[in-house]
C-alpha cells in the first residue's frame, strides 16, 4: 500500500496543480488590481464579504493549497531531512487540516 | 564525505533545468510556509478593527517588499508549475529551454508590477 | 620523424605538465597528487593511464574498449561523470590540474572503481526484463520503424548501462532506493516495445515509492549521458502513462 502512496500523492498533487492554476492566476490579477491607491481593510471586505461566488472560488483554493502545500512540503522534507514513513505521513496530513482549517476560518471571516 | 568539491558541484548544477527546479522548490516552500500566517490576518476579519489594523500594518516599506518578494514567489511557482506541468503531460519537445525562459519572464513581469503599484 | 616524436612534448593549452588530485582507498581515504607531462591531444584516460603505468601501479582504475562504446571507463572528471576516454584534458583541465574521482552515488571498492551492483540491481527492480508475448513457435513481429511507439523505444535503446546518469542524478544521492535514470529509461523502452507481453506490469514495477515519480526533472542525467539519450523525457513519459493509468482504474 505505501508503495503505491507515492503514485496518488502524486496524482493529487498534479490534479491540485491544475486546479490551482487558473485560480493563482485570477489570484494575482485580483491583488494587482486591488493595491492600486492603497489597500484597506474595508475595500477588502466590500468586495468580498456575502458573495457567494467568491466563497466558492476561495473555498475550492483553500482545499487544493492546502492538499498542494502540504504534499509539496512532504516531499523537500523527505529529500533534505531524510526523515521518512508514518510519522512524516502524520505529520504532513496534519499540516494539511490545519492549513485547510485555517484558510476555512479565513473563508467564513471574509466572505 | 563528500568526494566531489563544493565548488565542482555547484558547476554541475549550474544549467537551466536546475535553476528552474530550485526556483519552484524554494518559491514552493516559501509559499506553504507563508500560507498560515496569510490564512490567519484574514481570518481575523471578522473584527472589522482587527481585520483594519492588520492590514494597515502592512503599509510599511519593509512589508511592502515583503510582499513583493511572497507575490513574485507565487508568480514563479505558478510559471515553474507550468513548465511542469507541460514537461510532464505534453510529448517532449526540444524548446523545452524556451519555454524555461518565458515562464520566468511572466513571473519577473508580475512581480515588478506588484512592486511598482505597491510603492505609488 | 615518427608519431612518438610529434606527440611527446607538444603542450596542452600551453601546458607542459598536468596535476592530477585522485582518490585513493575506499569509502575512507584521500586524494593524492601526481604530476604527469602534458601530451597534445591527451585524453584523460592517457593520463591516468601515465599514472598507473609509470608512477603508481597500485592505483586502480577500470576502462575495456578505450574508443568511447562501452562505457566502462565512467568516472568524476572535475566533479561530473564522463568517459574518459571520450574527453579531451585540454577541454575539462583548470588552472592545470584535474581531479578524479569515483562515480558518485556507488560504494567505492578501491581508487576509481566502485561496485556497480546497486545499479544494476535497480534496473531488475524496474522491470528493466523484457516479457515475452508469445508462446512456443515465434513469428517475426512487424514493427513499423516510423510509428510512434517505435520512435519513443528508439529514442531510449542505447543505453549501454555505464552509469553516468546515475552518477549525474542528485535524487540519486538524496534517496538511496531511488531506482534512478537509467533503469525507467530502459523501463520506458519496453513500455514502448509492442512485442512486450506486459505493459500494465512494467508501469506497476516503477510507479512505486521511489520510482519514476521520485523525478524532478533537473536533466542532468540527459546533459551528461554519453550516448545523448534523455531519461528525464523517458520517464516524463512513464509519468505520463501512469497518470493516465491510474485514473482509468488500470493500475
Amino acid at each position: 500500500m505505501a508503495q503505491r502512496m507515492e503514485l496518488w500523492l502524486y496524482v493529487v498533487q498534479r490534479l491540485t496543480a491544475m486546479i490551482l492554476a487558473p485560480l493563482v492566476l485570477l489570484h494575482l490579477g485580483v491583488i494587482l488590481y486591488a493595491i492600486q491607491g492603497g489597500v484597506t481593510g474595508e475595500e477588502i471586505l466590500a468586495r468580498t464579504q456575502g458573495s457567494l461566488a467568491w466563497m466558492l472560488i476561495y473555498g475550492l483554493f483553500v482545499l487544493s493549497a492546502g492538499l498542494h502545500g502540504a504534499i509539496g512540503l512532504r516531499g523537500i522534507v523527505r529529500e533534505l531531512l531524510g526523515w521518512n514513513g508514518p510519522s512524516l505521513n502524520l505529520a504532513a496530513l496534519c499540516f494539511a487540516a490545519g492549513l485547510i482549517w485555517l484558510g476555512l476560518r479565513a473563508l467564513g471571516a471574509v466572505t | 564525505m563528500s568526494r566531489i568539491a563544493p565548488l565542482d558541484a555547484a558547476r554541475a548544477r549550474n544549467h537551466p533545468a536546475y535553476w528552474a527546479f530550485l526556483a519552484h522548490r524554494l518559491s514552493g516552500a516559501a509559499l506553504a510556509l507563508f500560507l498560515p500566517a496569510h490564512f490567519y490576518v484574514l481570518g481575523t476579519a471578522v473584527e472589522a478593527d482587527a481585520f483594519n489594523q492588520a492590514i494597515a500594518w502592512t503599509a510599511s516599506l519593509p512589508v511592502k517588499l515583503m510582499e513583493a518578494l511572497l507575490v513574485s514567489a507565487l508568480a514563479i511557482h505558478l510559471a515553474g508549475g507550468l513548465r511542469l506541468l507541460a514537461l510532464e503531460f505534453l510529448p517532449w519537445s526540444a524548446q523545452q529551454k524556451s519555454r524555461i525562459a518565458i515562464a520566468f519572464g511572466f513571473a519577473l513581469a508580475v512581480g515588478l508590477v506588484f512592486l511598482f503599484q505597491a510603492l505609488r | 620523424m615518427t608519431s612518438a616524436d610529434r606527440t611527446a612534448t607538444a603542450p596542452v593549452n600551453g601546458l607542459t605538465t598536468l596535476k592530477l588530485s585522485i582518490w585513493r582507498g575506499a569509502e575512507e581515504g584521500r586524494f593524492e597528487e601526481f604530476e604527469i607531462p602534458a601530451e597534445d591531444r591527451m585524453t584523460v584516460l592517457d593520463a591516468v593511464t601515465i599514472v598507473q603505468r609509470k608512477l603508481d601501479p597500485s592505483l586502480s582504475y577500470r576502462f575495456a574498449c578505450r574508443v568511447g562504446v562501452c562505457g566502462s571507463c565512467a568516472m568524476m572528471v572535475n566533479g561530473t561523470p564522463r568517459w574518459t576516454c571520450r574527453t579531451h584534458v585540454s577541454k575539462v583541465v583548470r588552472d592545470g590540474q584535474i581531479t578524479l574521482a569515483p562515480l558518485r552515488s556507488l560504494p567505492v571498492i578501491k581508487d576509481l572503481a566502485t561496485d556497480m551492483s546497486a545499479f544494476f540491481e535497480k534496473n531488475e527492480k524496474a522491470g528493466g526484463r523484457f516479457v515475452p508475448s508469445q508462446e512456443g513457435h515465434r513469428d517475426i513481429v512487424s514493427v513499423d520503424p516510423k510509428s510512434r511507439q517505435r520512435k519513443r523505444a528508439d529514442a531510449a535503446i542505447e543505453c549501454i548501462g555505464c552509469g553516468v546518469c546515475y552518477a549525474s542524478c542528485d535524487v540519486v544521492a538524496w534517496n538511496k532506493d531511488y531506482l534512478g535514470p537509467a533503469a525507467l529509461n530502459r523501463a520506458w523502452s519496453l513500455v514502448n516495445d509492442e512485442r512486450d507481453g506486459d505493459k500494465a506490469g512494467h508501469l506497476q514495477k516503477v510507479a512505486v515509492d521511489a520510482g519514476c515519480h521520485a523525478c524532478h526533472s533537473h536533466q542532468a542525467c540527459a546533459n551528461n549521458c554519453p550516448q545523448m539519450l534523455n531519461p528525464t523525457a523517458s520517464i516524463a513519459g512513464l509519468k505520463r502513462e501512469i497518470f493516465a493509468a491510474a485514473l482509468k482504474g488500470e493500475l
